[in-house]
């Protein structure tokens, strides 16, 4: 006999995700501040030097020190809020198809699943670029290369899943799901467009650094949400275990 | 019975049709702020440019292209 549980509501899970995807929003900014703006600054004084001499610098509309402080930690926390609202939505609606027992393996494997189709797999088709790597001409084509990578991203992940599924032994089962993942990867990988957009004499260490550093941001985000969305939902199933109405008397 | 220390899991709300409308139009709010902060330009804002700039270095250290 199951001890009477209270039920969280939906919107209770749904600030639970917003508050952790602040969380870790803020704390991948603080993150990027400290390991990325370095090579963003260098980046921009490349592009400066570039521009043509004698022309008069336009006023900009935002100050570079706003930019990289403010500026930083707002797009972090407003975006990890965002897809920590996502995630927590997922795991109220996915949460009874991840057949697994636990709170921390089901959040921790979203946000793992997250990483893996919105992050990984879009970073190694398209790579990140500083300032000044990047033709203005191509950004439409290159936007909605991006945005169906992620989609594709998530696909390759659901079909890893869905591959896994279809075994029952466990080697049998780890096989099919890297043979599905891999599968919609390489599909999307040779049907996208590829880019490429590096400047010849754009120093190599830069970019490289550049985009470890912000490889580094995304994932201390979705570790961070992941972490820090299990703790909380264990910390509501605690509480409601113990504010949860009582087993009625004549419960053995 | 001694409590075991294993935190157990969370009782969900059953997925009915209202709570899937309510998760759908929730997620589209989460998806407009993702793209508020990834890729518009004053539309959604209506902040002109300012947003767009101010959130300029976050969109390169996300992965999001940006120009
Ligand atoms: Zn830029």
């Amino acid at each position: 006999m199951p001890l009477t549980h209270g039920t969280p509501r939906y919107i209770q899970l749904l600030l639970r995700g917003l508050l952790a995807g602040l969380i870790a929003g803020l704390l991948a900014g603080a993150f990027a501040y400290i390991a990325g703006e370095p090579h963003v600054n260098a980046a921009i004084a490349i592009e400066q030097a570039a521009a043509p001499a004698g022309e008069p610098g336009e006023e900009p509309l935002v100050e570079r020190d706003i930019q990289s402080t403010v500026g930083l930690l707002l797009a972090t926390g407003l975006y990890g809020a965002a897809l920590g609202g996502i995630l927590a939505t997922a795991y109220t609606v996915l949460r009874r198809r991840l057949r697994t027992g636990s709170d921390t393996t089901a959040a921790l494997g979203l946000a793992a699943a997250a990483l893996t189709g919105i992050v990984v797999v879009p970073y190694l088709k398209y790579p990140p670029n500083p300032p000044a790597v990047g033709n203005p001409d191509t950004i439409d084509q290159r936007t909605a290369a991006y945005l169906a990578v992620l989609v594709l991203g998530l696909v390759a992940v659901w079909a890893g899943v869905l591959a896994a599924r279809t075994q029952t032994h466990q080697w049998r089962r780890a096989a099919a799901g890297t043979a599905g993942f891999l599968t919609v990867v390489a599909i999307a990988y040779t049907l996208l467009p590829t880019f490429d957009e590096v400047p010849d004499d754009f120093p190599a260490t830069l970019l490289w650094n550049f985009r470890i550093s912000s490889l580094g941001t995304q994932v201390v985000l979705w570790t961070t949400l992941g972490l820090t969305y299990a703790g909380l939902l264990n910390q509501l199933a605690d509480t409601l275990t113990r504010t949860g109405r009582p087993e009625p008397a004549t419960t053995p | 019975m001694p409590k075991a220390h294993t935190t157990k899991p969370l009782a969900l709300p059953a997925v009915s049709p209202r709570l899937l409308a309510t998760a759908a139009g929730f997620t589209g709010i989460m998806l407009l702020l993702a793209y508020l902060v990834a890729f518009d330009q004053g539309a959604i804002s209506q902040s002109g440019m300012y947003l767009h700039e101010l959130m300029h270095d976050g969109r390169h250290l996300l992965g999001v292209p940006c120009h």
